[in-house]
């Protein structure tokens, strides 16, 4: 008896600092966003209970048509993360030798020593007109004049791909990491081509790991704030930046918390969407062991 | 990720909260400002707590909106005195309940120019009760090279095909009211006729949005400005007065143009938030930094004039003289002070803003 009062309490404390934080900083958090999304501003410290601010963001295209140029977006960052993540991993786990591998994964942890600011704050110098590359590429006579190479979509797209692709890297090294060569091996000598070998060994192999790597990038991708921002100039328009604008210079929180909680709705029913079309389940990805 | 963005403001709250609780440890009292970068110089900060020695003083730095965000979060705690502008006062009172009362008689008014004080007073009092005194005062105009972009004279020149990709600006308010003034416009008396001013808003916006293709990109904050125009990258743009006059101290040719219809002026003033809790500190703050000789310190670093009298007077001599190149005595006489905006004003410029924004042009 004493003994399992004993295990019991441990359990709590440990358990505790982790339920604080969930409860105290997440969910309760939630539930005020939830509730000041239905509170409708009438006018002066005058407010009444109802959807109006749903309403008003789908009657507004302004917003929804930000919100989808955000998912859009943040799948394009999601693909390109995976396009350029695999390699990496792949060699990591499988062609690099063990004693190179942590210096391997360590290079790609660097980039993340330094905060999303400064890194912005990098792009913007090597990419701005009076930067580094448009002085290079004049210099090698690749063109005549200055080139502007910030302020559009393309240059939001690189610089978040930059911040994501490690969140995409970390999970599919474990994975393939785990795969048994011999698997390879066998699907040579059974005549697959390197093609079929691809398709039918690696890719369901690594799946788990190509699942939670996306959710983790894409989450990450229409969450963020600074990059798009910085990067994006007279045209870009992200969704974070709506929920900011909304809560701090119009005042007006409740449509601030509608936003927040159409975004959390909107990410997690693409996450859903992603996870139904692969055929995997959260318990097969993210929670993997 | 998205979780924690959305929940941004909230944690704001909540730190905001830990960070009252914090000095009520200390013995000494502690006078918590909310201002604007430069406004509380260090300085000046070591001579009052020489002369005070039981007051600590603790600066949080921010802007207008962000200033009425954090007092609004926590119903007015967390800070005993803060800075936003004059226009700023009204609505976020009438709607939040953030600030309280001041006792004029605990302050030297009578060292404070007089039109100044009067204008703040009459946009800030309600109920009886006045809410504000001005501190500093400024103007929103142009910053223009003058050997690239000498025609550059009022906002709506910003726009000029021949400066494409070469001129900037920031994406809030204070653009539409200059560009409302350009367009013939005076925003200020269409303040309190909703239906005309949003007729007159739709008229900038269509402006704004063929604006889009000549501008380079927004600005967001001084660093970015002094960028754009250090690197050459913009010849013309709008500017805060004071970022204008520290450009001049680096490349003569970057000079503060006073627009044609008339600089957007500023006042920024002290309000004490509702629940301050040293208010007898904050008054000694109030009074001390309006003493002559604080006064040039405070605007050496804040590049903004003094709401005394002679304010101009009292600036440092550099200041001093790009101020007196930039504005004759007319541009003095058509300074436009802003009005206080009326509760839900802000809404409608946001949805035009949003709108600006959206709208595609390369």
């Amino acid at each position: 008896m004493k003994s399992s009062d004993a295990s019991r309490l441990t359990l709590i404390l440990l358990f505790a600092p982790f339920a604080l934080w969930i409860i105290l900083l997440i969910i309760l958090p939630q539930i005020g966003v939830g509730w000041l999304s239905l509170r409708e501003k009438l006018g002066p410290r005058e407010y009444a209970f109802g959807f109006g601010n749903y309403l008003d963001f789908f009657r507004e295209p302004i917003y929804w048509n930000t919100l989808l140029r955000t998912a859009w977006i943040s799948v394009l960052v999601t693909i390109l993360a995976l396009l350029i993540g695999f390699p990496v991993a792949w060699y990591i786990a499988k062609i690099a030798r063990q004693r190179s591998r942590a210096a391997l994964f360590l290079m790609c942890l660097i980039p993340l020593w330094v905060s999303d600011l400064v890194r912005a704050f990098g792009w913007i110098l090597l990419l701005r007109e009076t930067g580094i590359v448009s002085g290079m590429l004049q210099w090698a006579g690749l063109s005549s004049g200055p080139v502007e190479l910030l302020y559009n979509d393309i240059t939001v797209v690189i610089g978040m791909v930059y911040t994501v692709v490690l969140f995409m890297i970390v999970p599919l090294v474990s994975t393939l990491d785990g795969m048994d060569n011999a698997l390879l091996e066998a699907g040579y000598n059974l005549g697959g081509s390197r093609m079929t070998v691809f398709r039918r060994i690696v890719i369901p192999y690594a799946m788990p790991g190509i699942v939670a790597g996306c959710i983790i990038t894409f989450m990450l991708a229409a969450g963020s704030y600074l990059t798009p921002i910085l990067l994006g100039g007279k045209n870009s328009m992200w969704f974070t930046e709506q929920i900011y604008e909304q809560f701090v210079t119009r005042y007006n929180w409740e449509s601030g918390a509608t936003f927040g909680v159409l975004l959390l709705v909107f990410t997690s029913a693409v996450v859903w969407l992603g996870l139904r079309l692969t055929g995997q389940n959260l318990a097969s990805t993210v929670a993997k062991e | 990720m998205t979780v924690r963005k959305s929940l941004t403001a909230r944690l704001l709250a909540a730190t905001i909260c830990a960070t009252a609780l914090l000095p009520g440890a200390a013995m000494a009292e502690t006078l918590r400002l909310l201002t604007w970068g430069g406004y509380a110089p260090d300085n000046v900060i070591a001579l009052f707590e020489k002369e005070y020695p039981d007051i600590d003083v603790e600066v949080t730095l921010s802007n207008n909106e962000e200033m009425v965000a954090k007092l609004r979060a926590t119903g007015g705690a967390g800070f005993d005195l803060a800075q936003p502008s004059h226009d700023r006062i009204f609505a976020a009172q009438s709607e939040f309940d953030i600030y309280k009362p001041l006792d004029l008689s605990k302050i030297e008014t009578g060292k404070m120019q007089a039109n100044l004080l009067e204008a703040v007073k009459a946009n800030t009092t309600i109920d009886g009760g006045v809410y504000a005194v001005p501190h500093q005062w400024g103007t929103t105009g142009l910053v223009v090279d003058v050997t690239k972009a000498p025609d550059v004279k009022d906002w709506a020149d910003l726009c000029k095909e021949e400066y494409k990709g070469k001129t900037s600006m920031r994406l809030r308010r204070t653009i539409l009211l200059g560009m409302g003034f350009s367009l013939g416009y005076d925003p200020f008396a269409l303040y309190n006729d909703t239906a005309a001013y949003t007729e007159m808003l739709d008229k900038v916006a269509e402006k704004m949005i063929a604006c889009k293709s000549v501008i380079k990109t927004y600005w967001n904050g001084g660093d970015d400005l002094s960028t754009l125009l250090l690197s050459g990258e913009v010849v013309a743009s709008e500017s805060w007065d004071s970022t204008a006059f520290k450009l001049y101290g680096e490349n003569q040719n970057l000079v503060y143009v006073p627009p044609s219809s008339g600089a957007l002026t500023w006042i920024d003033t002290f309000v004490i938030p509702s629940k301050g809790r040293a208010d007898d500190a904050a008054y000694k703050w109030i009074n001390f930094v309006m003493r002559p000789e604080i006064v040039t310190m405070m605007s050496d670093s804040t590049g903004a004039i003094a709401a005394v009298e002679g304010g101009i007077e009292l600036l440092p001599e550099a200041k001093k003289a790009a101020v007196k190149l930039a504005f004759d005595d007319a541009a003095i006489a058509n300074m436009k002070f802003f009005a206080n905006i009326p509760p839900g004003l802000e809404d409608i410029e946001g949805k035009v803003l949003e709108r600006i924004k959206a709208a595609s042009g390369n």
